[in-house]
């Protein structure tokens, strides 16, 4: 049975804030993460609430127009380039990869650390910014209203941007290399566990995409601060080139943010089943083809923006393609799940909510691919709610469902269950409440970004607005019991789930080295049928 | 990690996640051209910008470009071929533990490095003497043509750029405008990259000096030297695409 976290491990190896500000041991950056990303994921969701909360009426009666379009896009600003990608690559990718692949710590801690640094100045130049009064871009930055007319903060911004850009390429590096050359004994690329291969995927998108979105900010700062001259029209340079870079970025951002997300779903689903990954490799080579794949339909953001009708076609199937690696992973964690023995624990609930949400944003997803459906939903709240079911009802849903998973590894200690299960479910109600009348009042015709409407929209918007007060108290509740449960919560042994993977070989929390005796791997990933499920009074906590 | 391990060997042989000095190496140069991927990516979005606007704007490009000081490009690329080749002697000095020339290869590249951002400084004044600064004040006028271009005979003016037409030689400034955008751009984005090559040559001019490199723990002379060659490479692009293209067209 379990007792308490005895004996030396990462947490209690030094002592002090120096020895956590300096400390270049992957588990420990990773919880400094922890921390930068949850106070980041706050500070969105209370631009997210205001967003909401002026959108309750249909006249603009809480704040002025220009006070709006700043919030919405420190909204989105906030949550894309500060939580959704940094979000589980950061935290729970840079715990867990060296102990998934039996190693002490990433290739290059100290550039780890770095990346963490760097992150923190990125947040804080775009945190300046609202100080200074905002900026009213929307997170697209599109030319030339951002590098010629806009009177707000655009360069502090763009800075922040382009510097935790940089936090992400040396997250992505050390990953390449530490999944390349630092691999146990006996552990082959397709015995990896599928969360490393989603990070192997995770890190060619970052390695490829990032470079791209960090010269077009080069080029919008020139722009406005030097008025070099590439995107303006009255220096006979094209808006469109921009949208061009900035969607070949942005689009495989999404996998950036979702591909990381896919990879925790696939352990949990193995776990809590009892299974083998169904048609594990490709699950494995799927991740793959959409990292390649997802440079490829950028294009299907701009069907209205003077695209030739053949590039929007050639775009518009390209968009169906890729779509089929992520439904190749959906039918293969449905088909691992058929026959399992499930148990109801909530990272399972959370997966479960994943599932549901992303297939509903993948399938809109197709619709908005569809030229002649994008032509008529384009900008409006039709679009917010496909973006939110995947990256909200996805990535969240997956980032909530590891922590939960990865709690006792990470902290030695359980999480309430009966909380967590409450969660969850809170969670998906308040979600689904949101952002599905969005749906419909999009279809309708309520653009986004506007912050009047009219008022046959009330009834929807009420709902959303009902719906997002139920989501912020479902992202709270773990908040606090997370936090309880550090200090007050039952100690959890090495492998509190019977999960097979090397993460859960070494004590909880491991030691700083990871591991007492470097690995030596048998066996492929998910041999759930060689592992006894433990009594449920062990997990139950 | 028994900590035996730790402190038996030289200091330098390994860093404590790797398993021997073999896996660092392979690690760190894995490491190295990852990072160049990344690189090659920033600059292909300059390199794509500038093909997007000389295949729209091919008659301004090519008059613009006429106003680079060729002679000054050309020698500066010698000069970065030399660099290349020290840094190339410093990299073999240091696997064969050779530490006074590793030392002087490394200053004699740093020597042409500053030679050729001299040179860059010499020809980033002389636009804004002449006014090819983007901005209000730019002006792309026939008389500060390079002498040689005699813009009656140009074929490029002859085939349809008429000088003449007010509107178009509105447009044609302002395409030119672009040009100089995009050569400020791509040489400045090149000389910021030699400046941070110039920094990490110092500090492994200090390594050497404190004889940190030996044959078997050379691998950052090696991966610094890699970076070196990258940075010459891309402008062994922006050479002929700003200066050359179109010159004698
Ligand atoms: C509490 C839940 C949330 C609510 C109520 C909410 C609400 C909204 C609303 C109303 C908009 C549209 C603003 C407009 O276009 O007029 C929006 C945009 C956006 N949201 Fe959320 N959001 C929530 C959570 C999130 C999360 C968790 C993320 C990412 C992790 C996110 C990412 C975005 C992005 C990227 C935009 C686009 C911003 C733009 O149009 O410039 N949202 N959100
Ligand atoms: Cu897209």
């Amino acid at each position: 049975m379990s007792g308490t976290p005895a004996g030396r491990h990462y947490l209690n190896s030094a002592y002090g804030i120096r020895s956590w500000l300096l400390t270049v041991d992957h588990k420990r950056i990773a919880l400094l993460y922890l921390t930068s990303v949850t106070l980041m994921f706050m500070l969105g969701g209370v631009f997210a609430a205001l967003v909401r909360l002026e959108l309750l009426t249909p006249a603009g009666d809480f704040f002025h127009a220009d006070t709006y379009n700043k919030m919405f896009t420190m909204h989105g600003i906030v949550m894309v380039f500060f939580f959704l990608i940094p979000g589980i690559p950061a935290v729970l990718g840079n715990f867990l990869i060296p102990m998934m692949v039996g190693a002490r710590d990433l290739a290059f801690p100290r550039l780890n650390l770095l990346s963490w640094y760097l992150f923190t100045i990125g947040a804080v130049f775009t945190l300046f910014n609202i100080v200074i009064g905002g900026v009213d871009t929307g997170w697209t930055f599109y030319t030339p209203y951002s590098s010629a007319y806009t009177t707000t903060n655009i360069v502090p911004v763009a800075l922040g941007i382009f510097i935790s850009g940089f936090s992400s390429i040396l997250t992505g590096l050390n990953f390449i290399v530490t999944i390349h050359k630092m691999r146990a004994p006996g552990l082959t690329w397709f015995r990896l566990p599928l969360f490393v291969w989603a990070h192997y995927a995770y890190s060619i998108i970052v390695i490829l995409g990032t470079p791209v979105i960090a010269i077009t900010i080069v080029l919008l700062a020139l722009e406005r601060v030097f008025h070099l001259g590439f995107f303006d029209p009255a220096l006979g340079g094209d808006p469109v080139l921009f949208q061009h870079f900035f969607w070949f970025y942005s689009h495989p951002a999404v996998y950036i943010m979702i591909l990381p997300a896919m990879g925790v779903i696939s352990e949990i689903i193995a776990c809590f089943s009892r299974k083998r990954v169904f048609g594990y490799s490709f699950v494995a080579a799927s991740s793959l083809a959409i990292a390649l794949l997802g440079f490829l339909v950028w294009g299907h953001h701009m069907f209205v923006s003077s695209q030739s009708v053949f590039a929007g076609l050639i775009f518009s199937i390209l968009s169906f393609l890729v779509a089929i690696p992520s439904a190749v992973k959906v039918f293969n964690w449905t088909s691992t799940l058929y026959r399992g023995s499930i148990s109801f624990q909530t990272p399972m609930l959370y997966a479960f909510g994943f599932l549901g949400l992303f297939t509903i944003g993948g399938l809109t997803g197709l619709m908005l691919a569809t030229l002649g459906i994008d032509v008529h939903v384009h900008d409006t709240y039709f679009i917010v709610a496909h973006f939110h079911y995947i990256m909200v009802g996805g990535t969240v849903m997956a980032y909530l469902g590891g922590l939960h998973y990865w709690w006792p590894k990470i902290t030695g200690r359980m999480y309430p269950e009966w909380w967590g299960r409450l969660s969850a479910l809170i969670v998906f109600i308040g979600f689904n409440l949101t952002f599905f009348p969005q749906f419909i009042v999009g279809y309708l015709g309520m653009p986004r970004r506007y912050y009047a409407y009219p008022p046959e929209f009330q009834v929807l918007n009420v709902m959303s607005t009902a719906g997002a007060s139920i989501l912020g108290v479902g992202y709270l509740i773990p908040l606090v019991y997370m936090i309880w449960s550090m200090r007050y919560g039952k100690a959890a042994t090495a492998n509190p789930f019977g999960a097979t993977g090397l993460e859960w070989q070494t004590s909880s929390p491991p030691a700083t080295e990871n591991f007492a005796e470097p690995p030596i791997v048998t066996e492929e990933a998910y041999a759930y049928d060689r592992i006894p499920v433990p009594e449920r009074g062990v997990y139950a906590g | 990690m028994p900590a035996e391990a730790r402190v038996a060997g030289p200091k330098t042989a390994h860093a404590h996640q790797f398993e021997d000095a073999g896996q660092q190496r392979e690690a760190v140069t894995l490491g190295m051209w990852v990072f160049l991927v990344t690189e090659i990516l920033f600059f292909g979005g300059l390199f794509l910008a500038y093909a997007v606007y000389r295949w729209s704007f091919p008659a301004a490009f090519t008059l613009a470009s006429r106003h680079l000081d060729v002679l000054l490009g050309g020698v500066n690329t010698v000069v970065l071929i030399g660099s290349s080749l020290t840094m190339a002697f410093a990299v073999h000095a240091a696997q064969t533990g050779r530490r006074r020339a590793l030392s002087l290869f490394l200053l004699l590249t740093m020597l042409l490095g500053g030679v050729f951002l001299g040179i860059k400084a010499v020809e980033y004044h002389a636009k804004f003497v002449e006014r090819l600064i983007p901005g209000a004040s730019f002006m792309m006028s026939e008389e500060n043509a390079p002498a040689h271009f005699d813009p009656a005979t140009d074929p490029a003016i002859a085939a349809g750029v008429p000088s003449v037409d007010p509107g178009a030689e509105a447009d044609l400034q302002r395409h030119a405008q672009i040009f100089f955008s995009l050569y400020f751009a791509m040489t400045g984005m090149h000389a910021l990259h030699m400046v941070i090559g110039l920094g990490l040559l110092t500090w492994l001019l200090f390594g050497a000096a404190r004889g940190r490199f030996r044959p078997g723990a050379d691998a950052p002379v090696e991966i610094v030297g890699l970076y070196w060659h990258f940075v010459d490479i891309i402008w062994i692009f922006l050479f002929p695409l700003l200066y050359l293209i179109g010159r004698h067209a």
